[in-house]
């Protein structure tokens, strides 16, 4: 049938040295939620290599600057968080879906199970979403986020982050993850950040300061860039 | 040539992106063509505890077989009825609620058709990467012929089929760890 002439585009296998172990001993909470059988491996079918592109609704300008979401402005300090959602390959990935979240100035998130005793912050919600420009361009405004502690062994801290959940083309390009502060001194001590073993794939979850971003007299600019899989060379049927 | 960047948790507190209708219920519309059904699930840790704090998504096939997506070459255009994606959190049992219809058979490798299908995304607390695994249903005698099922050892099989209660009402238990352990994707 017409079916088996689909041409199939399939995406690079990630490799398992670029992503944290699902068991991670460190990272306490792991312990009863790693899978302890092998993933079985299954080639790339359409639905996989298909995803949600489509129908991402109503996206306000508010929504990727969550310093003008309330009545007032946050209380932090107000920083720029812009990259480029690419490939493996370099290519830019546009018109795609990047959403953050993240706690505020004081390391609180506005949510019903942070018990953390930080203050909240009325005119702070925490969460902005924006779609990718033509050439993979993002560009949030929001405050810097402040460490926060956490049970997970005697003294833990969260080094200052913000979630990133991006989509990209396809089922298999999904993504969350966390953007780090550059000179955070939390980090050497967080077993979520340290669970991914290779240190270049770790370093490349930390933003970099970046002057030309920096706007005078009003933020500074921080520079994160996502890479998603990218896809092989040539297209093979089904 | 770049390394992807890494996954992190999810960690618990990603309702903040879910706190609106933006992005979400966009699957079975009253308008969508095909047969209404639900998968109703709960999701368990290795020591029977429910995981209340998860991600679930779900991305799937119309009646048809289509994926809403530029690349299905039967999909000309953004399909107006049915979205085929959605997401949710688990409630404060660890339970979930898909309220979808049942996907067509969407071609798998050498042109073989797949049995009808979802595929589930699971992000957590605890979890460093996505889990990726897919839900079946059991009424379809498609399934003794999928491809992807067949690359399952027989015993753990179960694991990804949905079980009838009622018509149109299925089941789903997802287990990460231990006994009766649901099947992970490396895909």
């Amino acid at each position: 049938m017409e079916d088996s002439k689909v041409q199939l585009n399939r995406y690079q296998n990630r490799l398992a040295s670029h992503d944290p172990p699902n068991n991670s001993p460190k990272y306490r909470a792991t312990t009863n939620r790693h899978p302890k059988q092998p993933l079985v491996i299954i080639p790339q079918t359409l639905s996989e290599v298909t995803g949600p592109v489509y129908d991402y609704g109503q996206i306000e300008p508010t929504d990727s600057d969550l310093t003008c979401q309330h009545p007032a402005e946050p209380i932090g300090e107000r920083i720029i968080v812009s990259g480029r959602l690419l490939d493996t390959e370099d290519r830019p990935i546009p018109n795609s879906l990047v959403e953050i979240w993240q706690a505020n100035a004081a390391g609180r998130y506005a949510h019903r199970r942070d018990t953390h005793s930080a203050p909240l912050d009325r005119n702070f919600s925490g969460a902005g979403r924006m779609l990718t420009d033509k050439n993979g361009h993002f560009r949030f405004i929001t405050i810097k986020p402040g460490a926060y502690p956490w049970d997970n062994h005697v003294n833990a801290w969260r080094p200052a982050h913000i979630h990133f959940s991006v989509f990209g083309q396809s089922f298999l390009t999904r993504l969350v993850t966390q953007m780090y502060f550059p000179n955070d001194p939390l980090l050497e001590f967080d077993p979520i950040f340290n669970a991914i073993e290779d240190n270049q794939s770790r370093q490349s979850l930390i933003a970099a300061f970046d002057l030309e971003l920096t706007e005078p007299g009003w933020a500074l600019g921080y520079r994160f860039d996502i890479v998603l899989r990218g896809r092989h060379a040539t297209a093979t049927g089904l | 040539m770049r390394f992807p960047t890494p996954f992190q948790t999810v960690g618990p507190f990603f309702s903040l992106l879910l706190s609106s209708e933006r992005y979400c219920a966009l699957l079975r519309k009253e308008q969508t063509p095909g047969q209404a059904v639900s998968v109703k699930g709960t999701i368990h840790d290795g020591v029977g505890q429910p995981v209340t704090d998860a991600l679930i998504e779900i991305w799937q096939a119309n009646s048809s077989g289509c994926c809403n997506h530029p690349e299905d070459p039967r999909t000309k255009e953004p399909n107006g009825t049915f979205g085929g994606f959605d997401r949710a959190h688990t409630d404060d049992r660890g339970s979930f609620v898909v309220e979808t219809i049942k996907p067509g058979r969407v071609p798998g490798p050498n042109g073989k058709m797949q049995a009808p299908h979802l595929l589930l995304s699971l992000f957590a607390r605890g979890l460093l990467t996505r889990l990726v695994t897919r839900i079946y249903f059991d009424d379809e005698s498609s399934n003794t012929d999928d491809p992807i099922l067949a690359l399952v050892t027989p015993n753990r099989r179960p694991t990804l089929i949905a079980t009838s209660v009622v018509p149109g009402s299925y089941r789903f238990e997802v287990v990460l760890q231990g006994p009766g352990e649901t099947v992970f994707f490396n895909v």
